[in-house]
């Protein structure tokens, strides 16, 4: 089984560190590893299904490896209001995949999430944090193309 | 009513990045004030006088609720201020943020000396993740200044939920927990954080607390309506021409929002207080914007005359299925049914006792869910189906006339 790397310490932690440390794992392998999780409800004392139950009840948190740049559009009334719809079919278009799946390099994965609040600049989608508003079909590559 | 800034007074007027322009503006004069002249008492009896209302949705008051904290007989207490503004529509708390974060710090400070709290959470959605600098900063600056001898204040990231909104889920989320929702009683005041007594205030309530403070309780009761004082952050999008955030006085009519501040035209309906809001006719926008009337969380969605309601109740719907948490079964299963109804609706295969399905589950669903997220979801529902039941005649109708073609046709 693959070890969970150094580079987050488990030691001296408590329950209540326990999403930060997934945040934590979700940054550094874009996913929450098995042998995080094991290694996590070890060192809390916690059984390992908890451990998962909290790693699989978040939006941002993935216990299935994501790209490396995660985009996330609204599907919300806002958003659908102003089309969001063609936004979606914009970016399946350009990086050709469906929502829920990551593209073969790894570089991309699409998500549809519930309101991000950007309704203001609706439709609107967040790359990893930055939020992008006032989306366009036509626009969608040029952003995209900033992230390699 | 026009417009009037209190929360939002400084938005705009000072850098978020630098305490000094927020101090040239009178900043943390009220926490000076609180701490130096004030017992925590006086300033509970100064907020009660004022009654303000929690500005999350619930509308709870707060000094009545500060002061279950403060008689609560535990040494550890706990603050947390709610900004895991997840409500559809509304984004009122992140231009606040933004653009102010300083009179949040000074409303959070002077509620923590209020409760006697040592420790204050500021829960920040995940989606806001580009506002952890500035808000951090913000803090680094408070302390530098002397601000926060009293009190510790620590940020908490969500990791996208809209349910963790919810208080008792909030807690549960930074607890380490899945952010479901808990059994009440107990409160929150009592047994709240780690099981220590707490308080949970949104961001735009705390925002309210150094004006309150500086000019009196009595100063506030003056602004708004009898049940409903002071003002209230509104964000409104969809079928506007200038979609944004704007403050008004409690009881200003939806008119004044919709169409005079955001340029709506061939307005349908409007939805008050996100995707579990009241929606209300066109004919109906003399209606106050008010605790009493409409209200919730401030998030204000305008659809066209071009829009199917029903449509977009089956959106709104859609949402608070996928946000459920799952907890317990009115909510979870009942927003996953509505679904089921809403899609056959939509693809013409509706039947006459779909409205009436409806109506049962959204009792059975009010009465017996277990928080806010399922007893408010079949408000839009029956809103709906009280103002444009026509849209549902007209659907089931097409139904049938589906039904009665031959399969080839059909």
């Amino acid at each position: 089984m693959e070890r969970a790397s150094q580079d987050i310490s488990l030691s001296d932690k408590k329950r209540e560190d326990l999403l930060m440390l997934l945040k934590s794992a979700q940054a550094e392998y874009r996913h929450i590893p098995r042998a995080f999780i094991v290694d996590t409800a070890k060192a809390l004392g916690l059984p390992e299904n908890q451990v998962f139950g909290v790693a699989s009840f978040y939006a941002f948190l993935s216990v299935e490896p994501l790209g490396k740049h995660v985009i996330r559009i609204c599907q919300n009334l806002p958003c659908y209001l102003k089309n969001s719809r063609m936004i979606i079919d914009s970016v399946k278009k350009k990086i050709g995949i469906i929502p829920g799946e990551t593209t073969p390099d790894g570089r991309f994965s699409l998500e549809l999430v519930s309101c991000i609040g950007a309704c203001d600049v609706a439709p609107a989608m967040l790359v990893n944090h930055d939020v992008h508003g006032n989306l366009t079909p036509q626009r969608i590559s040029e952003i995209l193309n900033t992230y390699d | 009513m026009p417009e009037k800034q209190i929360v939002s007074m400084n938005c705009g007027k000072i850098d978020p990045d630098n305490i000094d322009t927020h101090i040239d503006q009178g900043g943390f004069k009220a926490l000076q004030k609180s701490l130096e002249k004030m017992t925590p008492e006086d300033i509970i009896n100064e907020i009660k006088t004022s009654e303000l209302k929690g500005r999350g949705g619930a509308g709870f008051l707060c000094g009545t609720k500060w002061e279950l904290a403060r008689k609560a007989g535990e040494n550890q207490k706990y603050l947390i201020c709610n900004a895991d503004e997840s409500e559809v529509g509304t984004f009122k708390d992140r231009h606040l943020l933004a653009k102010d974060p300083f009179t949040l710090i000074e409303g959070i400070a002077i509620t923590a000396y209020a409760i006697g709290a040592q420790t204050a959470f500021i829960y920040l959605r995940a989606e806001y993740h580009f506002l952890l600098d500035l808000l951090t900063n913000a803090i680094e600056q408070a302390k530098e200044k002397g601000f926060l001898k009293h009190l510790a204040v620590q940020i908490r990231e969500g990791a996208g939920a809209y349910i963790c909104g919810e208080e008792s889920a909030l807690m549960n989320s930074i607890e380490g927990r899945r952010g479901e929702s808990r059994y009440k009683p107990p409160f929150p005041t009592e047994k709240g954080l780690f099981d220590k007594p707490t308080i949970i205030n949104n961001v735009e309530t705390l925002m309210n607390v150094p004006q309150i403070i500086l000019n009196g309780g009595e100063w506030f009761k003056t602004i708004g309506t009898g049940n409903s004082r002071g003002t209230k952050v509104f964000s409104i999008s969809g079928d506007v021409e200038k979609p944004g955030v704007y403050e008004l006085e409690m009881g200003s009519p939806v008119k004044e929002l919709v169409v005079t501040l955001a340029g709506a035209k061939n307005i349908k309906a409007v939805q008050v207080g996100g995707a579990s809001g009241s929606i209300i006719p066109f004919d109906q926008l003399d209606t106050p914007l008010s605790f009493e009337t409409l209200l919730g969380s401030g998030g204000v969605i305008v659809f066209n005359n071009e829009r199917d309601i029903t449509d977009m109740v089956h959106q709104s719907m859609i949402f608070l299925s996928e946000e459920s948490c799952g907890k317990c079964t009115p909510c979870r299963e009942g927003t996953e049914v509505m679904i089921e109804i809403f899609r056959r609706l939509e693809i013409g295969e509706g039947v006459p006792e779909d409205m009436e399905n409806l109506e049962a589950l959204s009792e059975a669903m009010m009465l017996s869910s277990l928080c806010g997220l399922g007893q408010a979801a079949p408000i839009p529902v029956l809103d709906s189906l009280k103002y444009f039941r026509s849209e549902y005649e007209d659907r089931i109708e097409k139904s049938q006339i589906l039904r009665r073609l031959p399969r080839s046709i059909a």
